[in-house]
C-alpha cells in the first residue's frame, strides 16, 4: 500500500472513529428515549465503518486495537469538526446532518474506486448512510421550520458548524497521486457535490446559508495539528487499557 | 434489568383496607376466570381498578429501571478497553433504553402517559430496581452487571412473562431474547478479565465484592407472608415469590462464579440439603435506605435524567404539532 493510499484511509477511517465515540456519549442523554436510540445506532455504523477501514490498512487483528488504544495524537488524521465534544443537542444534531452528507457522498464517490477494497466496502456503508441522512434530514427540517427557539438554534449551529465542516475536505499528503490513480476524485470535487446536497435541505428548513466567500475552513486536522479536544478524548478512550499495561487481551 | 415489582411502605399505606370495594363482583368473576384459563388481558379489557394500578406502578418501575439502569455501564462507552467491547456495551446499553420505551409503551395502554410516569420518576415519586443506585466503579463492573445483573434480570422476566396483562408479556418476550444477548457479551468479557492478567482478575474480584449484596437484595426482600402478595399471585401480575426467584438465581449464577475460581464474600452462601441457597443476613435496612433515597448514587442518577430532560426540553417542544395527536397507544 502506498503512503498516499494508507493516508487517505487512514483519515477517513480516523474521521468516522472520532465521530462515533462522540455520538455514543449521547446514549443515554438524548432529548427524548427515540434519539438515545438512534444516536447509539449512528454510532455503531461508524466506529464499525472506522474498525473495518482500519484493518484494511492491516490485516492483523491487533493492529486495528494498536491504531485505535495507542496512536499518538499528533498521528491521528482526524479534521477539528469530529473532535468538538457534543455540546448541546443543536450542534450534535447539525454536525450529524453536514458530516453524513459529506461521508454518504464520499462512499457513494468511492464506489468506482481503482482500490477494489474500498470499492466494496463504500457501497455497504453508502446503504447505512442512507439512513443517517434520512435522520438527519427529518430533524433539521422539523426543528428548522419548529418554533422561534428552535430554529435561532439550529441557525446558530449552522453558523457554528460550517466553517468546521469546510476542514473536512482539507487537503491532505499524497491527494494528487489518489487522484491520478482513480482511488477518488479529490475533496474538491467532493466538497461541491456535497454543498449541491445540502443547500436545498438548509433552504427547506427555512435557515440562511451564510456566505461561503467570507468563510475560514477550520484545517489543520489532515496534517496531525489537533483542536484542544482530541487529547482529553483519547485519554479517557485509554483509560482503563493504559491501567493495565500487561494485559493482552479484553 | 428489572428486580422485582417492589411493594414501598407507602405503596402499601395507600393500598384501600379492601382493594375490591366497589367492583362490579360478576364482571370481577369473568375476569378471574379468564386468568384462571391462562388467557391474556388486552387493553380494551374490563379489569379491576387495582389490576389496573398494579400494573401501572410494575411496568412503570421497569421501564424506570431500564432508563436508570443505562446509566452506571453508560459511563463506561467511551473508556471500553477494545472496538468490540465498545460497539458490544453501546449496543448493549441502546438495547436497554430500547426495553425502556417498549415498557412506557406498554404502560400507556393502561392510561399513564409516557410523559406523566417520567415526571413521576424525575420527582422521586416512582421507584426503581435499587441495584442501580451503586456506582460502577471499574471495567470488571460493567463485566459483572453484563453477567450477573441482566442474568437476575432474565429469571425475574421470563417469569413474569406469563404473567396476565398481553402487551407486558408481549414487550417482556421481546426484551428476554435482548438480554440474552447481554448475558453473552457479559460472560464473555467477565471471563476474558477471569482469565487474564493477576491485575485484571484482582479487579474482577474486586467488583463481585462490591456487587454481591446489591445482587442479593435484587429480588426484593422475603415476601412470602406478604398479604399483598396473594391477591397479585392469583391476577398474575406478580409470577413468583422474590425468594423463589432469588433461590433459583443463585442455584444458576453462583456455580459459575466458582467455576472460574472466583467467589462471593459471604462464607454462609451454601447451597443446604433441601436444595435452598443460605446466605448471611444483607441488611435489609440498606436495602430500604437506598429505595427510599438514600444509596449511594439516587442523587446523582437523577440528578443526570434531569439534565438529560432540561436540555431536551427544546427539541420536544419544537417537534410538538398540535394538528397531529396520537390517539391509541401504539403497544
Amino acid at each position: 500500500m502506498t503512503p498516499a493510499l494508507y493516508n487517505f484511509i487512514l483519515k477517513t477511517a480516523d474521521d468516522c472513529f472520532i465521530l462515533g465515540h462522540r455520538n455514543s456519549e449521547w446514549t443515554g442523554f438524548g432529548p427524548f428515549m427515540e434519539e438515545d436510540i438512534a444516536f447509539a445506532s449512528m454510532a455503531q455504523d461508524k466506529i464499525g465503518h472506522a474498525w473495518l477501514l482500519y484493518k484494511m490498512l492491516d490485516e492483523n487483528a491487533a493492529a486495528a486495537e494498536t491504531l485505535a488504544f495507542k496512536r499518538a495524537e499528533k498521528d491521528f488524521k482526524c479534521c477539528h469538526f469530529v473532535e468538538q465534544p457534543i455540546g448541546e443537542y443543536d450542534f450534535s444534531l447539525m454536525r450529524h446532518f453536514l458530516f453524513d452528507h459529506a461521508d454518504q457522498l464520499r462512499y457513494e464517490m468511492l464506489m468506482n474506486s481503482s482500490f477494489e477494497p474500498l470499492a466494496h466496502f463504500a457501497k455497504k456503508f453508502k446503504g447505512e448512510l442512507k439512513y443517517h441522512t434520512m435522520h438527519a434530514d427529518t430533524f433539521i427540517l422539523q426543528l428548522g421550520n419548529g418554533n422561534e427557539e428552535s430554529k435561532a438554534r439550529m441557525q446558530s449551529a449552522l453558523n457554528f458548524c460550517l466553517p468546521l465542516a469546510l476542514g473536512i475536505f482539507e487537503v491532505y499528503e499524497g491527494e494528487q497521486e489518489i487522484i491520478s490513480q482513480n482511488i477518488f476524485a479529490g475533496e474538491k470535487v467532493l466538497q461541491e457535490k456535497w454543498l449541491e446536497k445540502i443547500l436545498p435541505i438548509i433552504k427547506d428548513a427555512g435557515l440562511q446559508m451564510p456566505d461561503m466567500a467570507t468563510l475560514q475552513a477550520v484545517n489543520g486536522g489532515r496534517h496531525g495539528f489537533h483542536s484542544d479536544y482530541l487529547q482529553p478524548l483519547l485519554k479517557e478512550m485509554r483509560e482503563v487499557v493504559d491501567a493495565f499495561p500487561d494485559a493482552i487481551e479484553w | 434489568m428489572y428486580g422485582n415489582g417492589y411493594i414501598s411502605p407507602e405503596e402499601t399505606a395507600k393500598q384501600k383496607p379492601d382493594p375490591l370495594a366497589g367492583e362490579d363482583l360478576q364482571q370481577l368473576a369473568l375476569f378471574e376466570e379468564r386468568i384462571a384459563r391462562g388467557e391474556k388481558i388486552e387493553p380494551q379489557d374490563w379489569m379491576p381498578k387495582e389490576y389496573r394500578r398494579q400494573l401501572i406502578r410494575m411496568i412503570e418501575q421497569h421501564a424506570h429501571s431500564e432508563v436508570i439502569g443505562a446509566l452506571p455501564e453508560g459511563t463506561w462507552i467511551t473508556r471500553a478497553p477494545s472496538m468490540k467491547r465498545k460497539l458490544a456495551l453501546i449496543a448493549k446499553v441502546q438495547d436497554e433504553i430500547g426495553h425502556a420505551h417498549l415498557l412506557y409503551n406498554a404502560a400507556e395502554t393502561l392510561g399513564k402517559s409516557r410523559e406523566a410516569m417520567i415526571n413521576d420518576l424525575l420527582s422521586g415519586k416512582s421507584k426503581y430496581s435499587n441495584v442501580f443506585n451503586y456506582p460502577a466503579t471499574t471495567w470488571a463492573d460493567v463485566t459483572v452487571i453484563g453477567f450477573l445483573i441482566d442474568g437476575a434480570a432474565i429469571v425475574n422476566q421470563v417469569i413474569n412473562a406469563k404473567g396476565s396483562y398481553g402487551p407486558y408479556c408481549r414487550a417482556l418476550e421481546r426484551i428476554c431474547y435482548e438480554e440474552s444477548f447481554h448475558l453473552k457479551q457479559g460472560h464473555d468479557a467477565l471471563v476474558h478479565l477471569a482469565v487474564g492478567t493477576k491485575e485484571q482478575r484482582a479487579m474482577l474480584q474486586d467488583a463481585l465484592n462490591r456487587w454481591y449484596r446489591p445482587i442479593i437484595h435484587f429480588f426484593g426482600p422475603s415476601d412470602k407472608a406478604s398479604v399483598h402478595g396473594t391477591l397479585l399471585m392469583k391476577w398474575k401480575v406478580k409470577m413468583a415469590s422474590n425468594d423463589d426467584m432469588r433461590n433459583q438465581f443463585l442455584d444458576q449464577y453462583v456455580p459459575k462464579i466458582r467455576e472460574l475460581g472466583l467467589d462471593f464474600p459471604d462464607p454462609k452462601l451454601n447451597k443446604n440439603a433441601e436444595g435452598v441457597w443460605e446466605f448471611s443476613d444483607p441488611n435489609w435496612d440498606e436495602f430500604f435506605a437506598t429505595i427510599n433515597g438514600n444509596g449511594p448514587c439516587n442523587a446523582e442518577r437523577l440528578a443526570v435524567r434531569r439534565w438529560a430532560e432540561e436540555h431536551g426540553r427544546w427539541v420536544r417542544k419544537a417537534l410538538i404539532n398540535p394538528s397531529q395527536k396520537q390517539v391509541l397507544p401504539l403497544s
